[in-house]
């Protein structure tokens, strides 16, 4: 089973050399921590910045520069800032290569849910919904199940919808999928110690295994 | 060129009304027209319609508006940071439109280019979408998405000029240039204002033509949300 820092590693995995990438807030952020050195990777903020940089030294901090998590933090070499309306064409454009988020649901033809619980206090959906109707390539970072043991893997989601028909990508504490387009979990690799019975327990949406399920390398 | 500026935030705001709707610039907390809010707050106009990403803080941005009951609707697309925000929501004073960052971003575009609506693929088949138009073009559905009408747009530069040429430092630029552009009167307020001829016309963000009304604000607080660091 895989930790937080063990499914942003994983994922880091799927960061192309010379691709421009969106993380989003929790685990997503932390993969910024595992792209392999040497590679040239663009990480885009969508408050209008390309070439996010570390956090700033301690003393060093710039109030005039945040990501969109709001968290101070430095520009690279080549760095470029932008408005709000070109932060966003560039993503509705799909000049941003791969948007990485976290989810509430995902279901198996790819909706995603990830914004909002009825009965609890809405915050919005800040970027999101913009980032999935448009990526090329979405991956998302979550558990496998939720806090009371439910599978976050669903045949439908139950909760409001972010985006339909988008997430081609699931890394979770259990297993990577591939959401099929015709819909369908595809089991791709089971997490160190994992069996594939555990995932089946786990996953409430259609699950298709085909022949030996690799383990993966983290 | 034509003189833009006024002396300060209150003769900037000064015909700004109840029921009005006003836009505000920034990110969070970054990039906020600080004196313009607190000139607002000490004007004490209400039911206001407040077009603007985020809603402050308790005790900053438009936070201080809230804890006032100025405002009647919000229109942003994240409004987590504020307790006072969900207490006014939950009881009901408060009326909240939640809508994607970029339809939020390219309505604001489209008002300061002239376009009366766009089409975004942002929310399709979301409740987002409910009583939207959806079209489809080369296959893929896209929701129209009216470009916003705003009284007012209040916007925070880095420097600018007495003919109102704004340039915006960093990324507390998000959503100020193009707020600048969409609104019916644009009032700037800027942390250093010079005369023209003293910024290169190359680097001007915002083009005078959008501006109104500039000031040089004070006492900058810029305060920091999320101050997160690394030890060297």
């Amino acid at each position: 089973m895989l930790d937080k820092e063990g499914i942003a590693k994983r994922i880091a995995k799927e960061i192309k050399d010379g691709s421009y990438v969106n993380l989003g807030i929790g685990i997503p952020t932390l993969v910024a921590n595992y792209i392999p050195a040497g590679f040239n990777v663009v990480l885009q903020s969508e408050n209008g910045l390309l070439g996010m940089g570390p956090f700033p030294y301690d003393g060093e901090e710039d109030a005039d520069l945040i990501n969109a998590g709001k968290q101070t933090i430095t520009t690279l070499p080549g760095s470029a800032v932008f408005d709000s309306a070109m932060s966003f064409g560039m993503i509705r454009a799909q000049k941003v290569d791969l948007t990485i988020l976290g989810a509430m649901e995902v279901s198996e033809n790819g909706d995603i849910a990830n914004w909002k619980i009825p009965g609890k206090m809405v915050k919005g959906m800040g970027g999101a919904m913009d980032l999935v109707a448009s990526a090329k390539n979405i991956i998302v970072a979550m558990q496998h199940v939720n806090k009371a043991g439910e599978s976050k893997l669903l045949p439908t989601c139950s909760l409001p919808l972010t985006g339909v028909r988008c997430v081609k990508k699931i890394v979770t504490e259990l297993a990577v999928l591939s959401v099929l387009p015709e819909g369908g979990f595809k089991l791709e690799e089971r997490a160190p110690g994992v069996s594939v019975d555990q995932i089946k327990q786990a996953t409430a949406g259609k699950l298709i295994i085909e022949g030996e399920i690799p383990e993966m390398v983290v | 060129m034509i003189n833009k500026t006024v002396s300060n935030a209150e003769e900037a705001i000064r015909d700004i009304a109840d029921g009005m709707t006003l836009m505000f610039g920034g990110f969070g907390l970054c990039g906020i027209p600080e004196n313009c809010i607190s000139a607002l707050v000490k004007k004490g106009v209400k039911n206001l319609t407040c077009i603007s990403n985020n809603a402050g803080v308790d005790d900053f941005g438009i936070g201080l508006m809230l804890h006032q009951r100025q405002v009647k609707k919000m229109i942003s697309s994240y409004v987590g940071e504020n307790a006072e925000f969900e207490r006014q929501l939950l009881s009901g004073e408060l009326e909240v439109e939640l809508i994607p960052q970029g339809t939020l971003a390219t309505r604001c575009l489209a008002a300061g280019y002239g376009i009366p609506a766009i089409y975004t693929p942002a929310g399709v088949g979301t409740e987002v979408a409910i009583g939207k138009e959806v079209r489809n073009f080369n296959g893929k559905d896209y929701l129209m998405e009216m470009a916003f009408d705003a009284d007012f747009a209040l916007v925070k530069a880095w420097k600018g000029d007495t003919a109102g040429n704004l340039i915006f430092r960093s990324t507390s630029r998000n959503f100020n240039p193009i707020m600048a552009m969409a609104g019916k009167i644009t009032i700037a307020e800027v942390e250093e204002l010079v005369e023209p001829g003293e910024l290169n016309p190359d680097h001007i963000h915002t083009p005078g033509i959008y501006v109104h009304r500039i000031f040089q604000g004070k006492n900058y607080e810029k305060r920091i949300e999320q101050r997160t660091v690394r030890n060297r």
